[in-house]
């Protein structure tokens, strides 16, 4: 066993989880939080990564990020246009701007299904230029994206706490008491999804600069894997402040990444991974019914007088 | 001051569930007033109340709060002026967020600058929120950093109260609010609301199915059905009405038995 955790996979796991962490955070306000299923987030992903290789291309690696967010606050805005104010129902506006967005995702590559970025300078190939340190050389992708992560992580959990960010919290936690309070909740929806959107195309910059080259189909089964890290991470964690669970968010997903290169360690093919992130998806999604299904039947299968009653109320 | 001007409201217009619930009701409440309502199910009350809160747009008529026109005016724009009190005490509080959080929201409609959109639930704000649940007398002010999801129903609807009036509403809108607690619950909830209405002088419409509350309450009491108000009478000192008078009326103006047993059981 001790082969399967290496110094290297332990590092890209956690390379790539921080990536990946923002798309989790992006899932946590809208799935967690906002309690909307944004299935806009694989073109969304996309997008972001498009964006940021066109402008790193463009040679400006810096500027990549602002724009790719950008992209991503215009796409959040579109699915919320069109649930708050088009009465198009929160699912099928996901879907419908996840589709629209492909053509736009090809058209921002210059309509080919795929752009490299070698050659270019990147924020990676750039940091590493500041310091000779031996351990930096082979450290400094996970120093800039843990960085990053941080810096979200802690600006989202004082940003859920400002009064806007109660207010969005609410308007997913109890729709009645928010019609009752001064709370627009159009607004809420629309701020909730903009943020997440860009946090979801800052990711896919992030990645296209991180992995050289951005493919059409790179946001395939994001909102999946997400989601999945989000599940691991509020299981890990459990219900708390803010900043702990937006900290549970970004552990869930490196431990996520980390399951992962481990499974292709233990050659798993690769194209097994998105059947395993929906497996668990599912499973950590039902978990807490079936358990509860499980408990109604034990204490039904009991003979009467012995807690059996006990057991229907449960249900 | 509320005043509703002839308004009506039908739901589902030119089809075979059409439903006039509304029709061209006028009301006129004076600041302070305190006026039941009482009515069969279906009678047009919690209409009334959306109507009010603006869940909907009337059809016909004018609602004037203060002296605003909020006929066409946004459901959360009008909020800001009025307390709202569901029967379900699940209803008026967020259960994922802290008791310190949820008054937080509610104190939001006392500001109007874009700049608190940012600000953050301040100390001074904190200790204003404690004294105030220390009024509850439930010990909830040593619970301000617990959801409020762990709550009772009657600490929640007492909390609700506490939020609905924290900033002092333009007019109090209770609906059935202390039906679905127990006994005891619902008359320290009773007793909590008459307090405060009577403290600040907030004008208040409560609909109740409890004849004796009817009487009790405020000093005001209407009747609706099918849409109308049927029974409006200011209560003094020398005109005591008694539940009996008031069975009697509605079965007159009604011009039915009553239909609903929760009235008469809870004589």
């Amino acid at each position: 066993m001790s082969s399967i955790f290496t110094l290297s996979i332990l590092q890209s796991a956690l390379e790539l989880g921080c990536i990946y962490a923002l798309v989790a955070l992006a899932l946590f306000i809208s799935f967690s939080i906002l309690n909307i299923a944004d299935l806009s987030t694989d073109g969304c992903f996309t997008l972001g990564c498009a964006v940021g290789a066109v402008v790193t291309i463009a040679g400006h690696p810096f500027l990549a990020f602002p724009a790719a967010m950008a992209a991503g606050v215009c796409s959040g805005f579109v699915t919320a246009f069109l649930q708050t104010r088009m009465g198009v129902p929160s699912i099928l506006a996901g879907i419908i701007v996840n589709t629209g967005l492909y053509t736009v995702n090809i058209a921002v590559m210059g309509f080919s299904s795929n752009v490299n970025l070698f050659g270019c300078d990147t924020v990676f190939s750039l940091a590493k230029e500041v310091s000779d340190a031996a351990w930096y050389g082979s450290w400094h992708k996970l120093v800039i994206v843990a960085a990053i992560v941080l810096i979200i992580g802690v600006i989202l959990s004082w940003f859920l706490n400002t009064r806007l960010g109660l207010s969005i919290r609410a308007t997913g936690d109890n729709a009645y008491m928010v019609r009752a309070s001064s709370i627009n909740p159009v607004f809420t929806v629309t701020v909730g999804l903009c943020v997440a959107n860009s946090l979801t195309a800052l990711s896919g910059a992030l990645l296209a600069q991180y992995q050289k080259s951005c493919d059409i189909n790179l946001g395939q089964g994001m909102v999946t894997i997400a989601l999945a890290s989000l599940i691991i991470g509020e299981t890990l964690i459990g219900r708390g402040g803010m900043l702990k669970r937006v900290a549970g968010v970004i552990l869930g997903s490196c431990l996520y990444r980390f399951i992962v290169a481990v499974a292709l360690r233990m050659s798993v093919p690769a194209e097994c991974l998105k059947l395993v992130s929906a497996l668990i998806v599912a499973f950590a999604i039902s978990f807490p019914y079936l358990k509860g299904k499980a408990s109604f039947y034990r204490a039904r299968r009991m003979p009467a007088g012995t807690g059996g009653e006990d057991g229907e109320d449960e249900c | 001051m509320l005043i509703l001007k002839n308004i009506s409201k039908t739901f589902n217009p030119g089809t075979v569930n059409r439903k006039k619930a509304l029709d061209k009701v006028n009301l006129e409440l004076a600041d302070g007033d305190f006026a039941t309502i009482v009515g069969s199910n279906g009678a047009g009350k919690s209409t009334l109340f959306n109507a009010i809160t603006g869940a909907f747009y009337v059809d016909e008529g004018q609602i004037i709060l203060g002296d605003e026109d909020i006929t066409y005016v946004k459901e959360h724009v009008r909020s800001k002026v009025i307390g709202h009190l569901f029967q379900d005490p699940l209803k008026g509080t967020a259960p994922h967020m802290t008791i310190e959080e949820n008054m937080a929201l509610a104190y939001l409609r006392a500001s109007t600058a874009t700049h608190a959109y940012f600000s953050r639930i301040n100390g001074r704000e904190k200790q204003k929120f404690r004294e105030q649940l220390s009024l509850l007398n439930m010990g909830l002010e040593d619970r301000m950093k617990q959801p409020v999801g762990l709550l009772s129903g009657g600490q929640r609807q007492a909390l609700t109260l506490l939020m609905a009036t924290m900033v002092t509403p333009k007019i109090l809108l209770l609906d059935e609010h202390t039906a679905a607690l127990d006994p005891v619950t619902a008359e320290k909830v009773l007793a909590l609301t008459r307090k405060i209405v009577a403290e600040r002088k907030i004008t208040c419409l409560m609909v109740t199915h409890n004849m004796h509350q009817a009487l009790e309450l405020g000093n005001r009491t209407l009747m609706m059905d099918g849409g109308h108000i049927v029974f409006d009478v200011r209560r003094g000192e020398e005109s005591r009405l008694t539940v009996d008078d008031l069975l009697r009326q509605f079965q007159d103006r009604a011009g039915v038995q009553l239909d609903n047993d929760r009235i008469l059981l809870s004589r």
